[in-house]
């Protein structure tokens, strides 16, 4: 463990520059192996049995059919799986909710529609496919609820959110009195639907077992070690036999986070035969595995005549499984947004059979802060001033709730830069009032805010003989640009040329990481390898002092620069010492490894978070209802932008999400039968290339020596937070009509 | 997804042998909709045909002005092809469309024609659907139908047909070439495709064996004014809640004729003859476009979420019709 300056000294030579991703190549010629990619001798295919009740238990599992067909190995059902961890801690992974999660093949018991109940193992994976279509299963079905709407009453007081998210913040001033006695009220209630990720790349195990039971797993997971604990505490098998690889992720956005179920078969399987296994689920099967939950949200504002709010009531109602009970950060943003005395918020769950919900991109945020931001603009609307000036009226200059200064906050520029891009000024204020030909047009805004959380994190560097710079470290990129914001780091740190940095990751044997996600990589990763290469040149520049006829002999630290692969003097950089050099001269190596935690006691003194502002206009052709995104702006502050390609491209990525969120995207189910029903990519809406046109990023100034020493928030959320809210006000001044339903199908514009 | 055998004929006889004299036999085309069935267990074939050897992949101006389309010409060669482009935009519009171009460079036009419907319920095999297992039940009856029938549905199927393209040859008249285990025959398009009734599990007239040799498109293919308009859940690769191809043939400000046909209502393309009697010889006018639209939708009956549909195809003939009428584009 080691102490950080407050802020690290960090250039501009490679940092902060749009630099194309150092992975791309791998990518785009195949070279970069997934999950499922790896060829393997021997190698058995698991295909799963998923089941066909939604509540109730198996009475007889027969494969009399399926163990008949050659090629097949072995069907494993619970009847003889092997055997596993008995207390319901083991099977805990560092992102679980509370709760006594899923344990595939445990019992007869069924808690979900397709959960799985069988893993057909054959020679081929089209052999396990067919024999699992001859497993003929028998239940005992019981009565299942699914839909949070319709099974409401049922709702529950959130016990606890899960740990490291912040509960509902605590009441101030008497919310419900102050709301009645408002001059304007707003009390409505916001709804959105299930959403699967839906990630391009199947979730996918692949198990080499060699001799001894050790097991090489190559895997798509955001967190190799969360899995490798996982898999050695769940079988009882030691972790130093367990690796877990995940070098390339094909999209995640959350779904990654949980050890899934065919990382569970695939184990099982392997061990079971002692031999190699693969299991990739279908796509079906994918939507079994973690969605994000459906929501009510009731928003109670009042507000005085010049908008000023009074009082902010926020109750969420959402969706967990039986088991767990999974709670997302929802309400606590209206807290966070805005300046009011009088608030209430709260979380009811309804537990329902349903897999347990989990993280999608922006959890919590990117569906509370729809609801606040759609309210507002109702408020905006009523009072009659500008949805802008309405935010500015109600600024929260300080974290109200928790009684906190922000760690920096830029809304105020993002609002600024934004509108201004954007043209927001020639907007006319009355709904229906703008056309283009036979099309209405509208104009909307929302407010975007996600944390900025920095985790513990580990990173090794070793610089070897050829001035190489491996630096490597555990966490996934999973598609972020994690790889090129680390090599730019280091390359910036040393001096080095970028070609001269390796970056390695997503291997469980590497130094520790956290499980990838919570926008919390590149402050966290990053702070790692910007104090291992920090340490590193310390030990270098001894090293360059101790070299006979030493030109830097003399010298400082503040005294030398690092550039193109040299120490050198910043007086005379013509005396200086290759890097490459000095690696052949050091007997021990040049690697070192640190661990970097947070400074939690001056991070907790301050609110840190990311902020947003998005402008979307839209065109309505009303006669069929049909909405279309025409252009988007959104104006981020999210500290240092280490590369602005990738964070734009992270960005642009949540505004497309976004418009799927506030237009297409839902996961229908029927509750008669408790299943899920479009779960295919042709039934599934999210945007295709012609759903998008003009997408727009703006990166406003933010300088943070709180949130860590690189001064680094995130950007992998920020940019859906808020997307929705934005294009449902558009629609609303485009139309007059307000749809408080996501999505904003064109059946629902037909109908209100 | 079950064992099958898998038979690559090159002659036209050999491929009809080979699919009669083997039980539960399927034609494979480009494989867009029928690979993914097999995967999920609603296809169950014990030998696959490939057509992809037999001389079928040629579209053809014939002497008398009509068009043959070979049954295993793509949906993207058919749409870009000159000849459809020029004399049948309204066909190449339909199919582009429909789908994305990867699909549409794979499939097939006898593949389009079989394509089957993308209700959910017959995806899912743990779910009972009369379709893929007769006798179960309908759960979308009663279940979340929003992208379900709104004309022709029965009580034992709501499903509808997908394609785009065969709805662009509902209104074209287009005749299929089929030949069979008695030999050669054409289907006139109204025939090809049938409503559920008490028994959805055929979504055509074909009997078993028989294959799809081509699509004739009769001489008029209504350049100078059509219209193709879909109206779906976004602006790429998804299916029609609605879509309407509407053809007029005008001389001197009157229609002389005028075809309509409808996608995404019906378990197959539909037309009301009776409805397009109404446009001959009239002013081409929103009134008339109005009482059009109406007469198609005498018959139509909504679910519990589909009802909207039924308003929307409504707006969609209309704008069709009037779209059509204002185009003129000079072949």
């Amino acid at each position: 463990m080691i102490s950080l300056p407050k802020l690290m000294p960090l250039g501009t030579t490679v940092v902060g520059q749009p630099i194309n991703r150092v992975d791309g190549m791998a990518k785009v010629t195949g070279a970069a192996r997934y999950a499922a990619d790896h060829a393997v001798p021997e190698l058995l295919h698991g295909f799963v049995v998923a089941s066909a009740i939604t509540r109730g238990r198996i009475l007889h599992i027969d494969a009399t059919a399926a163990r008949q067909v050659a090629g097949i190995v072995a069907v494993l059902t619970h009847e003889n799986r092997p055997k596993t961890a008995w207390w319901k801690y083991k099977w805990k992974d560092q992102t679980s909710p509370p709760g006594s999660p899923f344990r595939p093949l445990q019992g007869p018991e069924i808690h979900f529609a397709d959960q799985p109940i069988a893993l057909v193992i054959a020679t081929s994976s089209e052999l396990a496919r067919h024999a699992a279509s001859l497993v003929r299963v028998d239940y005992e079905q019981a009565e299942h609820q699914t839909g949070v709407r319709a099974h409401r009453a049922q709702r529950k007081t959130a016990t606890t959110l899960r740990p490291g998210i912040a509960g509902p913040p605590a009441p101030r001033g008497d919310a419900d009195g102050a709301f009645a006695a408002a001059p304007v009220q707003v009390d409505a209630e916001y709804t959105t639907p299930v959403e699967h990720h839906n990630a391009l790349e199947l979730h996918a195990s692949t198990v080499v077992y060699a001799e001894g039971g050790h097991l090489t797993i190559h895997e798509k997971t955001q967190g190799v070690q969360n899995c490798q604990v996982y898999i050695a505490h769940v079988f009882g098998v030691p972790k130093k036999k367990v690796r877990v690889l995940s070098p390339y992720v094909g999209g995640a956005f959350g779904s990654g986070l949980r050890p899934q179920a065919q990382l569970f078969l695939a184990v099982a399987a392997a061990l079971h035969l002692k031999q190699s296994v693969r299991v990739v689920l279908t796509r079906q099967q994918n939507f079994g595995v973690g969605h994000r939950p459906e929501t009510v949200q009731r928003i109670a504002l009042g507000a005085s005549p010049d908008g000023k709010l009074q009082s902010l009531i926020h109750e969420v109602t959402s969706e967990t499984s039986r088991y767990e009970e999974y709670v997302e950060a929802i309400a606590n943003w209206s807290a966070l947004l805005y300046a009011c005395p009088n608030t209430r918020h709260s979380y009811d769950v309804v537990p329902l059979d349903v897999s347990t919900p989990g993280d999608m991109r922006a959890p919590g945020g990117a569906v509370g802060v729809y609801g606040i931001e759609c309210a507002m603009d109702e408020i905006a609307h009523q009072v009659g001033i500008d949805p802008v000036e309405l935010r500015l009226r109600n600024y929260a200059e300080r974290d109200e709730a928790n009684d906190l200064a922000f760690s920096s906050k830029e809304l105020r520029a993002c609002y600024t830069r934004a509108s201004d891009r954007f043209g927001w000024a020639r907007r006319s204020p009355a709904p229906r009032s703008m056309r283009d030909g036979p099309l209405l047009i509208g104009w909307g805004m929302a407010s975007g805010v996600w944390e900025a959380m920095q985790m513990p994190a580990g990173a090794r560097v070793a610089l070897s003989p050829d001035g190489v710079l491996t630096v490597s470290t555990a966490t996934s990129d999973i598609g972020t640009g994690t790889y090129t914001i680390l090599s730019q780091i280091a390359a910036e740190a040393l001096g080095l040329p970028l070609e001269n940095v390796v970056v390695r990751l997503g291997d469980s044997d590497l130094p520790f990481s956290a499980v990838e996600g919570g926008s919390w990589t590149a402050a966290s990763t990053g702070t790692a390898v910007m104090s291992a290469c920090t340490q590193l040149r310390r030990k270098l520049l001894t090293l360059a002092r101790q070299q006979p006829n030493s030109p830097l002999r003399d010298l400082r630290e503040q005294e030398v620069e690092w550039a193109n692969g040299y120490i050198r003097a910043k007086a005379d950089p013509s005396r200086g010492i290759a890097l490459a050099d000095l690696a052949r001269a050091s007997d021990d190596g040049l690697s070192l490894k640190v661990t970097v935690l947070p400074h939690l006691l001056s991070q907790r003194k301050f609110a840190r978070y990311t902020h947003s502002a998005v402008f979307a206009e839209v065109e309505v052709d009303e006669e069929f209802g049909r909405v279309q995104v025409r252009r988007m702006v959104s104006a981020v502050a999210a500290g240092r932008i280490l590369n602005p390609k990738t964070a734009r491209s992270q960005v642009i990525g949540g505004m497309v999400w976004g418009i799927g969120m506030a237009l297409q995207e839902e996961t229908h189910t029927d509750h008669r039968l408790g299943r899920y029903l479009n779960h295919s990519l042709a039934e599934y809406h999210i945007p295709v290339h012609a759903d998008i046109r003009e997408l727009d990023v703006i990166f406003v100034e933010e300088t943070d020596d709180i949130v860590n020493p690189i001064g680094v928030k995130g950007v992998g959320e920020i940019g859906i937070v808020g997307v929705a809210a934005a294009i449902a006000n558009a629609v609303f001044h485009a139309t007059g009509k307000r749809v408080r339903d996501l999505p904003i199908t064109l059946d629902k514009i037909l109908r209100t | 997804m079950n064992r099958f055998a898998y038979a690559r004929p090159t002659t036209i006889a050999e491929a009809i042998q080979a699919a009669t004299h083997s039980e539960g036999a399927a034609y494979l085309g480009g494989g867009t909709n029928l690979v993914d069935l097999i995967k999920e267990n609603v296809a169950r074939p014990h030998t696959l045909v490939g057509v992809e050897r037999l001389p079928l992949d040629r579209v053809e101006e014939q002497t008398d002005g009509r068009v043959h389309i070979g049954a295993r010409v793509t949906n993207a060669d058919v749409a870009y092809h000159p000849v459809i482009e020029r004399r049948y935009p309204l066909l190449a519009k339909a199919i582009l469309a429909g789908a994305s171009a990867q699909l549409r460079n794979m499939a097939t036009t006898g593949g389009n024609l079989l394509q089957r419907t993308r209700c959910y319920y017959f995806y899912d095999e743990s779910v009972p659907c009369n379709k893929r297992a007769p006798g179960t039940g309908c759960p979308a009856l009663h279940g979340y139908n929003r992208i379900h029938a709104i004309l022709g549905a029965s009580d034992h199927c709501i499903a509808v047909h997908p394609s785009d393209m065969c709805v662009a040859l509902a209104a074209l008249e287009a005749v299929v070439h089929v030949e069979g285990r008695a030999g050669p025959r054409t289907v006139p398009f109204a025939d090809f495709h049938r409503l559920p009734g008490d028994d959805p599990t055929r979504d055509t007239t074909l009997q078993p064996g028989d294959l799809i040799i081509r699509v004739e498109l009769p001489a008029a293919g209504f350049p100078s004014h059509h219209a193709y308009l879909k109206i779906r859940d976004r602006a790429s690769y998804s299916f029609a809640l609605v879509s309407v191809a509407a053809a007029l043939e005008l001389d001197r400000g009157l229609i002389v004729r005028g075809r309509l046909a409808l996608g995404g209502v019906a378990h197959r393309p539909w037309r009301v003859p009776a409805a397009e009697a109404m446009l001959g010889g009239q002013r081409p006018t929103g009134e008339l476009f109005d009482a059009v639209a109406a007469e198609v939708l005498r018959s139509a009956r909504g679910f519990e979420h589909n009802t909207f549909k039924i308003e929307l195809a409504r707006r969609a003939i209309t704008r069709a019709l009037t779209t059509a009428a204002d185009r003129t584009i000079t072949p």
